[in-house]
């Protein structure tokens, strides 16, 4: 069947993309991609995805524009409270074993899930010990997630989700509310380092022992999800531990050897000893 | 596939043979996806069970459901129906004879290399899953290939998505809204696309069946 014109035009933006700004997302899921592409076309009103190329290609500042639509930016804190309490009651005492630690939290988008960790770990006492990697590649959502601050109406969700997962405290504890948003404790930051990591072009930057990367894969193929977790094989101690979204799987990647399930409703996987 | 569907989905695509005799290609059906909402156990209970295992076609479906339901929703049909019944994983191959329901909050979409996909984008008209992405995504994928169905529910989604169905050369049945449990959602479908057909519950399953013996 021939190709239709817009997938045509939409794998030659993604090309153009890569070339000029070196963000790849050659290897995410089309179906998605495509939606947001032609939601982007027409906010920026352009006829056609080659019209939007051209303005991406010849101003800069389009791309940041731009990078909103390709990168879905939604979460909560707490997001799946049974996940973060099978972290909580489950993953924990195996990593009180260890002296020192460190979690990197892949995709962090805003920080969501990055606070959630921080004050689950907080609650657990194993914060002071805890180096966390938040990474993204979008730059003003690393932004956004180093500021800590989320809008007040959201509050309600994130504290009833905090409450489900197992918290410890009130959520309040870890934020002041002024001027209809909440600002969520700078200690919470002191041992997280933000940074710009692609899943699609970068290497392996640390050794950890959780790695948190919910809801990311979702939107690559097959080829960019095998690439991913075999990023997080690599970057993992042995029997160390690997939390996904709640509909994601690690049955179509080919380092799914390397793992053995922990926590399966909760799709918390194991780095298996010998690997 | 019966004479309607035929002239139906392909009245704008005629082709010319080298004889010069203007003929009509056939469309094979290649997929179903369906849309439902308030009503909506009900109302696919009268369809899926009625279809057998060997179903050539695969059955994409997205319903509204209070979130702590849902998720039981594609074990309960698998229990009664045939078909195989599943919620949909990311990127598994799509199969004939095998029904997929949308997980809670998230959208179902049909990738171009016949996988599913999921996403967690914001809501549609304030549905998550919604039906309007998952029959675009579709009508994208399977053109005039697919037959899109708009069951009983109390708001409009599904309307653009069958609209979109249509325009890509698929076909569209709905139910009957004066025997819809709720009759917004097959109102609203039927409003954008006056050429899907309208039909009692019964009809849908029938149609289903005949679509795929010729």
């Amino acid at each position: 069947m021939m190709p239709k014109t817009e997938d045509i035009e939409i794998r030659l933006l993604l090309e153009a993309i890569f070339r000029k700004y070196h963000y790849d997302f050659r290897g995410y899921a089309m179906a998605s991609v495509k939606r947001r592409l032609l939601q982007a076309r027409d906010h920026f009103q352009c006829h056609t995805i080659s019209g939007l190329q051209d303005l991406v290609l010849h101003d800069p500042t389009m791309m940041a524009a731009i990078l909103p639509y390709l990168t879905v930016q939604v979460s909560e804190l707490f997001r799946d409270p049974l996940y973060f309490k099978a972290v909580r009651e489950k993953v924990v005492p195996h990593l009180r074993t260890y002296p020192s630690l460190k979690v990197w939290i892949a995709g962090c988008s805003t920080g969501e899930e990055l606070y959630s960790f921080a004050i689950l770990f907080l609650e657990e006492g194993l914060f002071d010990r805890t180096m966390f990697y938040a990474t993204d590649i979008n730059h003003e959502a690393l932004k956004k997630a180093e500021a800590g601050v989320y809008s007040l109406n959201r509050i309600k969700l994130f504290t009833e989700n905090h409450r489900l997962s197992g918290g410890k405290g009130s959520l309040s504890d870890y934020y002041t509310a002024a001027y209809g948003a909440a600002s969520f404790d700078k200690a919470l930051r002191k041992n997280v380092v933000f940074s710009d990591h692609s899943l699609a072009t970068d290497a392996v930057f640390a050794e950890t022992h959780m790695v948190s990367c919910r809801n990311v894969l979702i939107y690559f193929d097959r080829d960019l999800q095998d690439r991913a977790i075999t990023l997080f094989k690599g970057s993992l101690a042995r029997k160390g531990f690997l939390g996904l979204g709640s509909k994601e799987t690690l049955r179509f990647s080919a380092s799914a050897d390397a793992f053995s399930d922990f926590a399966h409703d909760e799709r918390i996987y194991q780095k298996r000893d010998v690997t | 596939m019966s004479m309607t569907a035929t002239t139906k989905s392909l009245k704008d695509n005629p082709i010319v043979r080298l004889g010069g005799v203007m003929e009509k290609a056939v469309a094979t059906p290649e997929a179903v996806v369906i849309g439902v909402s308030a009503g909506g156990l009900k109302a696919l209970t009268a369809i899926l069970p009625v279809l057998p295992a060997d179903y050539p076609l695969p059955i994409m479906i997205v319903i509204h459901l209070p979130p702590d339901r849902d998720s039981v929703v594609a074990e309960l049909f698998d229990a009664k129906c045939a078909l195989t019944v599943r919620e949909a994983e990311d990127k598994e191959d799509i199969l004939p004879g095998h029904a997929y329901f949308a997980p809670p909050d998230y959208h179902l979409l049909i990738e171009p290399d016949h996988r599913l996909s999921l996403s967690s984008e914001e809501p549609v008209l304030f549905s998550r899953p919604s039906v309007d992405v998952l029959f675009e995504s579709a009508a994208d994928v399977y053109g005039e290939g697919l037959i899109g169905v708009v069951l009983t529910g109390a708001n409009p989604d599904g309307a653009l998505g069958l609209k979109a169905i249509l325009q890509a050369g698929g076909r569209g049945l709905v139910q009957r809204p004066d025997q819809a449990y709720a009759s917004a959602m097959p109102e609203a479908a039927l409003a954008l696309s006056p050429d899907a057909e309208a039909m009692t519950l019964e009809q849908i399953a029938d149609t289903l069946q005949k679509a795929v013996t010729t």
